[in-house]
């Protein structure tokens, strides 16, 4: 599976929405995903993918993770798995 | 209804292991939070904490009492022992069958629960030692302070996380308000600086991993804290009679919940219980000068509690004080209202308001006056003490000059 779909696998499942509706151009607030569903979503990501994402509940937009939307998350991760193989 | 006053404090924390020290290191705006020293440091995320270093238990604890006693609990003692010495009360008869303890604890012997864990899932050992449960247990401390110093009444355990203290110390204040008991014991404790305690925090990501700076536009997390806070609630008459020092007298309190979220505070609750406090004590908002503020350093604590500060008090809101001195101890969980309600005595009885350290940036969010980074003289009759626990469970304390 690619790091797109199983981006979106884990997204979809805390939103609880099939894959299929979940784009890459929507944003978190879209799929319904708040702040406690965004730390989860990001621990089952670090799990998955055994790496570690800078994120900090407190400065959202301070970090280099990108969140606006599920097409940044995945090229963020993208980027950390590269960096951190 | 009875008026009950403050005779007895007592406390141990990172800013100092007594009263006196730690409300001069307040008055200095000393920073007590620095590098974690705890076991596997190096697999944590958050490596900073406000740790109680240069604790000699072994002096103060005999071998028996080591073995039975967690660090919360040892932490507790040495603040309940301190208070005591400072009321001069002598539990017995009458007296000692009707006062009790109330202590606020989150975690319980988390210390206890994290090196037993390791001998039997990291060693693979299957023995433990047989003291475990009465050492880990969250009432342990409340049960050795009641055994130490005679107190037969009603002791338990308030636990609603980071108002624990606030909950139980308003508990303890009910029971001698209605004359249940003349005297209660009561404040809070916690020891969650282990390696478990630690790694379960960072797990939530509101953690900062360099600093608390409670209402700063660069705030970015919460730091732990460790220690006890332990104070002697007096029926007033019976303090007065005896010549007690009273330290402050306790007006009222409220407890309200949030019903909403188990994480994210709301500001409708917030400021149920600041306004409720007022009620109980009928205290008109413009009597309050100083706030002791939850002011925990997370985004989302900061901006509500001032939100709701600036809701209950309308205009008078610009001209009281709030201060977060977790900027210097931390946050104590379970414990942190009892020492926080230190500042709230100082800022009554001596007239000096605690600083919020660390503080770098205006936040147009959190637009009260914080008391930035220097503590400041000031006339203060009244004294609130705010604290606001994850599962939305509030509750304020009003603090009055005698």
């Amino acid at each position: 599976m690619s790091v797109k779909d199983k981006v979106i696998e884990i997204i979809a499942e805390q939103a609880v929405l099939e894959p299929s509706d979940v784009t890459l151009d929507s944003t978190l607030e879209e799929l319904g995903i708040d702040s406690l569903g965004l730390v989860e979503s990001i621990f089952a990501i670090e799990e998955a993918f055994d790496i570690s994402v800078p994120f900090n509940a407190n400065e959202p937009t301070q970090s280099d993770f990108d969140i606006s939307s599920v097409a940044t998350i995945i090229a963020g991760i993208e980027k950390l798995i590269a960096e951190q193989a | 209804m009875k008026r009950v006053v403050i005779t007895g404090a007592g406390t141990i924390n990172a800013l100092g292991q007594n009263v006196p020290d730690t409300l001069a290191a307040m008055r200095e705006g000393r920073c007590g939070i620095g590098e974690l020293d705890l076991r596997d440091v190096d697999r944590l995320a958050v490596k900073i904490g406000a740790q109680v270093k240069n604790f000699e238990a072994e002096a103060l604890f005999n071998r028996q009492q080591m073995a039975l006693f967690d660090r919360f609990t040892q932490f507790t003692l040495v603040a309940a022992r301190e208070a005591m010495a400072q009321a001069g009360l002598e539990f017995s008869g009458e007296l000692a069958a009707k006062s009790g303890v109330v202590l606020g604890n989150s975690g319980g012997g988390m210390q206890t629960l994290d090196e037993n864990y390791r001998t039997v899932y990291e060693d693979g050992k299957n023995r433990v030692h047989p003291f475990v449960v009465p050492k880990l247990m969250n009432n342990a401390a409340a049960s050795h302070v009641s055994m130490e110093f005679n107190l037969k009444g009603p002791s338990f355990t308030v636990a609603s996380a980071c108002a624990s203290s606030n909950h139980a110390m308003a508990q303890a204040f009910q029971m001698v308000r209605t004359g249940m008991a003349t005297a209660m014991v009561t404040g809070g404790t916690e020891s969650m600086l282990c390696f478990g305690g630690v790694k379960a925090w960072e797990g939530l990501r509101v953690m900062s991993k360099d600093a608390c700076r409670p209402f700063s536009a660069n705030r970015n997390g919460m730091v732990q804290g460790e220690g006890a806070g332990v104070f002697v609630f007096e029926e007033m008459e019976h303090a007065k009679a005896r010549g007690a020092e009273i330290l402050a007298e306790i007006s009222g309190f409220a407890m309200s919940s949030d019903a909403a979220d188990i994480v994210m505070p709301s500001k409708q609750g917030a400021a149920r219980a600041i306004a409720g406090a007022l009620a109980d004590a009928r205290l008109n908002r413009e009597d309050v000068g100083y706030i002791n503020a939850h002011g925990t350093g997370t985004a989302a604590n900061d901006k509500t509690e001032c939100s709701a500060v600036a809701d209950v008090f309308g205009p008078h809101a610009d001209s009281l004080m709030m201060s977060s001195t977790k900027s210097m101890h931390g946050h104590l969980i379970g414990g942190t209202g009892a020492v926080e309600l230190l500042a709230c005595i100082m800022a009554v009885r001596d007239g000096v308001i605690a600083p919020t350290i660390g503080y770098e940036e205006p936040d147009p969010e959190c637009a009260l006056d914080v008391v930035p980074n220097e503590a400041r003289e000031a006339d203060v009759e009244v004294a609130l003490s705010n604290a606001f626990a994850f599962g939305g469970l509030n509750a304020v304390l009003a603090l009055r000059r005698v």
